[in-house]
């Protein structure tokens, strides 16, 4: 272990050490943040959702966006998997279908930076308990 | 991809753990490793959440779920569930009394809706046992910021413009504390942190030792640098193990990355911190106590002047600060006394932590701003009266502080409101009492708790509340004389006004405010005999219901003292001169018809 010896090394030190629970910063407000969760069950990572999510998350963080990447059940639509539920700050979730990682950059560049809509959108067909709550 | 994708929070703190929290931990553990998950998922174990009521807490990241009363055979069903298929585990989510809803996020529930963390900041959130964990939510950056670019008397002038009082209980100016220490002259000072937590049902510095103990050494390292100190001593008493045992790892830690020790940051500054163990007795969190306790002496307190900022710990000037006061020291510093002094009221700055205890629905350990009321605390925090009974009163500041009623609900809380009302802030116990509540026996508790910890040493203190405990026990037991009021009040003025410490001083004050707020019901104990609560036995009596009655004589043969009387097949009488409440009558009785009251009818005595 190396020795901290002026306030820059400990800002160095906390850069470093700061990953491990970044992930508990940002939990205090999840709603503040872009939320994406990939469709993790079984047929999610047979049709690549592992990939597309490992994905996600180093590109979101090499392109400096603040956001939550989870994994989550079977969403139901398994004719479309991998799927990828993305909710942006103060809006309505959306289901995107099919997703790769070439849809994925295409998600994260128009879609999560310029909110633009791209294709592939699955209409959202139900309530969950948290959008109740809200 | 060597990061985590989830984090599952399992609290560490005492109260959990003693309900297997260390199990379901590994469980947890175990259970990843098999699932394959370990390199995914991340279990660490954190500090006090504070909702202790509902513990084992269990918190699963990133989507803030928290799962309340956590059952080691949980576990699996957790990983499976929530953690691979997304899907919230319904039951262990927290039930909202009001709406009947299950909550999954934290901050909708009412517990935490009011509260603002400030000397719990990283209570829950950090692993207490790992340093780089503190490193990343800020810990040392004020004790860096300071060294590098304030002067000692610039510091002061922060703490003392943040208007932070002593949380231990007088509610003295931290910062003025540390000017006077810093300004008397000394080849060797000491910094003390009292972690003599004694009030019975408190437990605030407990939490923070034990969430976050970084906050901690590194606020009395920015007061060793303040007040010219190179020594720093913890007292902290030998029943808090896990305390004891996560301050040494922080120790160590701190000194492997040379935070603490020779030099610290490059500057000519150096500052260790040793433990120094208490055996608990309660006397030793008053401040001469504390020193005389940790020179190897008996624990007894020595008249002030001097006080230890002159003459302390081996006759050196000492500062004397408790936990959850050095806890606050480090956010003033990094977010600035204009921060800190903008939460809570005219003359108390910032927030309190409380722990809630007694007849409440929600027990635990919350922090608020001052200036908080206690409806908003014990009614909205605390989700009210346990089993829907009636608030009756609500104990603060310990053995030397007095008890609150219903028309207090609304006041503010500061250290002012809370003395003018006839308590104290103490350190921060709150217990709650209902209906069921006598509040004879409770002055009478917390008597008995004084005479067991007085170190004996002041007459009014070692006599005078001896004779006080046993008037109250007259008077619980039925045979106080009506003069025992006023015996029982001025006694208590001479205890106040003569007794040597603190702690002998403020001794009387259960007494005083409960005989201000519920004289009633001393006079009823006194006067007609009677405990409305029916919590003191000897005032109850053992009356036969005449409707129930059959008259069939069983309890007039049973009864060793014949105070039973009545003709066959008519209502029996129990004469309660006689009687010497046995209860052999009760057990005897098929019918049901005898019970414990706490008043009869005069016409049913004489016979």
């Amino acid at each position: 272990m190396t020795e901290i010896k002026t306030l820059a090394d400990l800002k160095k030190k906390q850069e470093e050490v700061k990953s491990r629970i970044d992930l508990r910063n940002k939990a205090e407000n999840p709603e503040a943040r872009v939320q994406v969760k990939v469709a993790m069950a079984t047929c999610g990572i047979a049709a690549g959702a592992k990939k597309v999510m490992e994905y996600f998350v180093e590109e979101l963080e090499k392109r400096n966006i603040d956001a939550i990447v989870t994994q989550t059940g079977c969403m139901g639509y398994c004719f479309a998997e991998p799927t990828v539920e993305v909710i942006l700050p103060g809006k309505e979730a959306m289901v995107f279908g099919y997703v790769d990682n070439v849809r994925a950059d295409e998600i994260i560049e128009r879609y999560i930076k310029h909110g633009e809509l791209v294709d592939g959108i699955i209409p959202q067909n139900y309530d969950t308990i948290e959008q109740e709550e809200r | 991809m060597s990061q985590y994708k989830m984090h599952i929070l399992v609290c560490g703190g005492t109260g959990c753990r003693s309900s297997q929290s260390g199990l379901i931990s590994e469980l947890f553990q175990d259970e990843l490793l098999r699932k394959g998950l370990k390199n995914e998922v991340q279990v660490i174990r954190t500090g006090c959440f504070g909702f202790c009521e509902k513990g084992p807490i269990v918190k699963i990241l990133p989507d803030n779920t928290f799962y309340t009363q956590v059952k080691p055979e949980d576990t699996a069903e957790i990983i499976d569930e929530h953690i691979i298929k997304g899907r919230k585990v319904t039951r262990l989510l927290y039930l909202d009394p009001d709406t009947q809803e299950y909550v999954s996020d934290s901050k909708h529930m009412g517990f935490y809706k009011k509260q603002l963390r400030v000397a719990l900041r990283n209570c829950g959130l950090i692993d207490p046992e790992n340093i780089d964990e503190a490193i990343a939510r800020d810990a040392y950056q004020a004790l860096g910021k300071v060294l590098s670019e304030y002067t000692p008397e610039q510091t002061i002038d922060i703490i003392k413009r943040s208007g932070l009082r002593g949380r231990g209980g007088a509610g003295f100016p931290t910062g003025l504390k540390w000017e006077i220490t810093s300004k008397n002259p000394a080849n060797q000072k000491y910094v003390v942190c009292n972690a003599d937590e004694g009030d019975p049902g408190a437990f605030m510095d407990r939490s923070i030792l034990e969430g976050d103990p970084h906050s901690v050494l590194e606020a009395m390292a920015i007061c060793g640098y303040c007040i010219g100190a190179s020594k720093g001593l913890i007292y902290v008493r030998a029943e808090y193990p896990l305390a004891v045992k996560r301050l040494k790892v922080a120790i160590d830690q701190a000194h492997q990355y040379g935070l603490l020790g020779e030099h610290i940051f490059g500057t000519d500054f150096s500052f260790d911190i040793n433990l120094r163990y208490g055996a608990g007795a309660f006397v030793c969190g008053e401040e001469t106590a504390l020193i005389h306790s940790m020179e190897g002496k008996r624990g007894e307190p020595t008249n002030k002047p001097p006080f230890p900022a002159q003459s302390g710990y081996l006759g050196k000037p000492t500062n004397v600060n408790n936990v959850e006061t050095f806890a606050n020291v480090p956010v003033i510093i990094l977010k600035g006394a204009e921060w800190f002094s903008s939460i809570g009221t005219e003359k108390s700055k910032g927030t309190k932590v409380f722990a809630l205890a007694g007849k409440i629905n929600n027990v635990g350990l919350i922090e608020v701003p001052m200036g908080t009321t206690l409806r908003e605390i014990i009614f909205e925090i605390g989700g009210g009266i346990k089993n829907g009974k009636k608030f009756k009163a609500v104990q603060t500041g310990g053995p030397s502080g007095g008890c609150l009623t219903e028309k207090h609900l609304d006041t503010p809380i500061d250290y002012e409101s809370l003395t003018a009302a006839g308590s104290m802030m103490g350190s921060g116990g709150m217990i709650v009492l209902d209906e069921d509540d006598c509040m004879v026996s409770v002055a009478k508790y917390y008597l008995g708790f004084i005479v067991e910890e007085s170190c004996g040493k002041c007459a009014p203190c070692r006599i005078g509340n001896k004779r006080l405990y046993e008037i109250l026990e007259r008077m619980t037991q039925g045979k106080a004389d009506p003069e025992d009021l006023d015996k029982l009040r001025n006694l208590c003025n001479v205890i106040g006004d003569t007794a040597l410490c603190g702690l002998g001083q403020t001794s009387p004050n259960p007494v005083l405010s409960t005989l201000n707020n519920f004289i009633e019901e001393y006079e009823e104990h006194v006067f007609e005999k009677k405990c409305r609560s029916g919590q003191c036995h000897d005032l109850l009596y053992y009356v036969i219901d005449e409707e129930e009655c059959t008259g069939c004589g069983a309890c007039k043969r049973v009864c060793p003292v014949n105070a039973i009387s009545g003709e066959k097949k008519q209502p029996h009488l129990i004469d309660q001169k006689i009687c010497i409440k046995c209860g052999s009558c009760m057990e005897k009785c098929q019918f049901d018809a005898i019970n414990l009251k706490n008043e009869y009818k005069p016409t049913t005595v004489s016979v």
